[in-house]
């Protein structure tokens, strides 16, 4: 673990956490976005806003792949898991996720089998031990895990595989940037871009947002001193008056991303011409779809889903909090119908959502939690 | 946006999840309209203390069952199973002794003090680098038992056999429970054995129940804790659980960690022995150490605040946990002791445990609190502060 202490450091912390007060002007608010789920859980996970001065706030955005899954499409996943002789796949973090008529759990409850996995390769693995099932995976995430995805089809297809496929709700992250920019209720100062994603797709695509939003993003790595340096260069920026894309997870993030894994993405999937995304409507060319020479091993193609679209209750205001309008709190459900054990908005169901870091890490008013964890 | 009507092909067909609804009804009916003009020391709660003590409430209201049916969530000792312990079965079963709800029953027979208790065991795989899940069933009941104060006297064993198990595997399981028994000084002196078709368990299946003495004149509970108290453990967190993953071969990563299965009886004689301030014991199973600092800050009515720093974890540990995702904190232990004690008594305590091979480890992680009530807090390694909560889901079924 000693790779990742070093990014863990109480003391740099605090380096960090006076020269970002002393870039704050007085009488100015500052909020920016992290855009990323993995950052939302890192804050809360560390307790991260304890470094921040009162005026600079964060604003989670909506990079968590598990919280953008509209209800009506996991519905379509549980008709395909209810299908005879099917075993579907997925990752542990959507089995609590409801739809429409409850979760994947409930649907195991009732006798479907559903299989939880670390990886798309585990999938290939329980297809190639059940000849006689049809195997599926639940594909979610953005660009981050598209290429294992498609890798992942590539491989059943050069084995030959005829009893796996894949149910696709791959995104892309940067028309969901786009939309909340346009969102006339916008009010950002800057964007921590999300490190994962970068590491595909690079730092180039943002460009747009510096040059035609006047907004500053930099690309942040994961652990908390990243996320303390990235904010503190936005901060420079602003000082300085630029807006640019900077990058502060070169360890990672190469400025052009990764060609390879972008072309296996191109190879298997291409972009669907609209997706919905839960609490933020339709979003055109948000999402990826399997190409029509690998339509054997989509499960859209294989079984009829039924595609019925399920409107969010009333109450719930997921969307608001994905495009960091309201904080999770301020939702008329959050702690009450909606809890991370009984959830209503899929926000509350990944660690990486906002309102469930939130409720289960970040639920008390800071100046009690100060008097109680004096030493 | 979610209320907006957006026109788009599918759009015709569409349903609302009437599950949700529902849901959001029920909430409200349990909403205080005045709460907004509560007070707090004089001052009118802000918007986010309002939101705060709104879901105090709904923390502090009936627990009830929402699922039609029994999920994996309901087995791994988080908030789903205490709802169903206390919404089901507490329900059903409801008796002063029952109520008391620590991990083994007290009871008072001909002038005696026993202590009795029971405890299932399903572990996946069976063998484990360290144990398995026979020295498991004697262990979990003896430490079940030793944590009430209690001397373990006697056990029962219950098998549920799959047809095909192989005997030498069952012979193997009872030399382990015999050996673990003569350790711990307890007898196995009743049982049952079932065998079901093919398919209907998985290999082996144990229940253990036991029977102890409380010869020393304590009362021990989650509710005798007070501020000013210290949170110790007796050693390092999350073996056993990182143990079994690691030994299903999911996560492919090598290690030599083994399980922390141990009988904890003399190591518990040692630490009342030395100090009677302790005020409640438990072994971190299921849930882990979060789950039980969680229940003894609801039961006090305290806050207790743990210092991560000085949380003891294997490095192991804390890999297979970054990789998983979870918190070592939720990760189970078989062998490990969560002991609150008299502040004032910290030093002797902690001298105590030291002193025995299997309080070697042991370190003080946190302090008990009176504000903010019920809650578990976290000082982070990394200087800032979050809640510890009950866990909900379940990242690590069947680890015992
Ligand atoms: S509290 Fe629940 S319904 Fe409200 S925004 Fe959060 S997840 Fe959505």
């Amino acid at each position: 673990m000693r790779f990742v202490d070093e990014f863990r450091d109480a003391e740099k912390a605090q380096v960090l956490s006076g020269q970002i007060a002393a870039l704050c002007e007085p009488g100015r608010h500052y909020s920016f976005m992290e855009v990323c789920g993995g950052h939302t859980h890192t804050i809360y996970k560390h307790g991260l806003e304890d470094y921040l001065p009162e005026s600079v706030s964060l604003v989670h955005g909506p990079g968590c792949p598990v919280c953008v899954i509209p209800m009506g499409r996991l519905d379509d996943a549980i008709y395909i898991s209810e299908q005879p002789d099917v075993i579907m796949t997925s990752f542990g973090d959507m089995m609590r996720v409801p739809g429409g008529k409850g979760s994947f759990f409930d649907s195991k409850a009732k006798g479907a089998d559903i299989r939880m996995v670390y990886s798309p390769l585990d999938s290939l693995k329980i297809a190639r031990a059940n000849p006689d099932k049809k195997v599926v995976f639940m594909a979610i995430g953005f660009e981050t895990t598209a290429p294992s995805t498609a890798m992942t089809v590539l491989r059943a297809a050069a084995d030959g595989l005829e009893n796996f496929s894949i149910f696709c709700n791959h995104v892309t992250i940067i028309p969901a940037i786009k939309a909340i920019l346009d969102s006339p209720d916008m009010r950002l100062d800057g964007f921590l871009g999300p490190g994962h994603v970068s590491t595909v797709i690079g730092c180039k695509p943002y460009e747009f947002i510096a040059r035609d939003h006047h907004k500053p993003l930099v690309c942040a790595g994961f652990e908390p001193l990243d996320i303390l340096a990235s904010i503190y260069q936005l901060m420079v920026q602003l000082r300085d008056g630029r807006c640019e894309v900077e990058n502060q997870y070169t360890r990672v993030v190469p400025w052009d991303g990764n060609l390879k894994a972008l072309q296996v993405i191109n190879e298997v999937m291409e972009l669907r011409p609209y997706f919905e995304w839960r609490g933020l409507g339709f979003i055109s060319h948000s999402a990826l779809k399997v190409r029509e020479e690998y339509a054997k091993f989509d499960a859209e193609e294989i079984f009829k889903i039924p595609g019925i679209r399920v409107a969010d209750p009333k109450a719930c205001q997921c969307g608001e909090v994905l495009k960091g309008v309201i904080k999770p709190w301020e939702c008329k459900v959050f702690g009450t119908a909606c809890t991370p054990e009984t959830p209503i908005g899929t926000c509350m169901v990944s660690p990486e959502g906002a309102c469930a870091a939130y409720y289960n890490f970040g639920r008390f008013t800071r100046e009690r939690v100060k008097e109680a964890t004096r030493a | 946006m979610s209320g907006e009507q957006v026109t788009h092909p599918g759009d015709t067909d569409q349903r609302s999840a009437d599950w949700a609804e529902e849901a959001v009804r029920d909430a409200a009916s349990h909403e205080d309209p005045e709460l907004a003009q509560y007070a707090l020391g004089g001052q009118t709660l802000s918007l986010e203390e309002q939101v705060l003590a709104r879901i105090d409430r709904q923390r502090r209201r009936k627990a009830k069952i929402k699922e039609e049916r029994i999920t994996l969530a309901h087995g791994a000792g988080g908030k789903a199973t205490h709802t169903l312990i206390d919404a089901l079965f507490l329900e059903s079963f409801r008796n002063p002794v029952l109520e008391a709800m620590e991990d083994q029953a007290t009871l008072t027979v001909g002038g005696a003090r026993l202590a009795f208790t029971t405890d299932s065991f399903v572990v996946h795989p069976l063998f484990f680098p360290g144990g398995n899940i026979g020295d498991l069933a004697v262990n979990g009941t003896v430490n079940d038992l030793a944590v009430g104060g209690a001397r373990p006297l006697y056990l029962s064993a219950g098998f549920i056999l799959e047809e095909g198990f192989p005997v030498a595997d069952l012979q193997q399981i009872a030399d382990s429970m015999a050996v673990a028994a003569a350790v711990a000084g307890v007898q196995i002196v009743t049982g049952d054995t079932k065998v079901v078709e093919r398919g209907q368990c998985d290999g082996v299946y144990i229940n253990t129940a036991g029977i102890g003495v409380i010869e020393r004149d304590i009362t021990l509970g989650a509710g005798t804790v007070k501020p000013g108290d210290s949170v110790l453990v007796s050693g390092p967190i999350g073996d056993h659980g990182v143990t079994v993953m690691l030994a299903r071969g999911e996560l492919d990563i090598e290690s030599d960690i083994e399980s922390d299965t141990a009988p904890l009886a003399e190591l518990i004689g040692v630490l009342l022995d030395a100090t009677t301030g302790v005020r409640v014991m438990r072994d971190a199973t299921r849930g882990g150490v979060a789950t039980i600092l969680n229940e003894v800050a609801r039961a006090s009515n305290v806050a207790i605040v743990v210092d991560e720093k000085a949380v003891p974890t294997r490095e192991e540990v804390r890999g297979a946990s970054e990789i998983l995702g979870i918190d070592p904190l939720y990760v189970a232990c078989e062998g490990r002791l969560v002991i609150v004690v008299d502040g004032a008594e910290t030093a002797a305590a902690l001298a105590a445990l030291r002193s025995h091979p299997l309080g070697e480890g042991a370190a003080v992680i946190g302090a008990v609190k009176d504000d903010p009530p019920t809650l578990v807090l976290l000082k982070t390694e990394f200087g800032g502060t979050r809640i510890v909560d009950m866990l909900v889901g379940d990242p690590l079924p069947r680890i015992c």
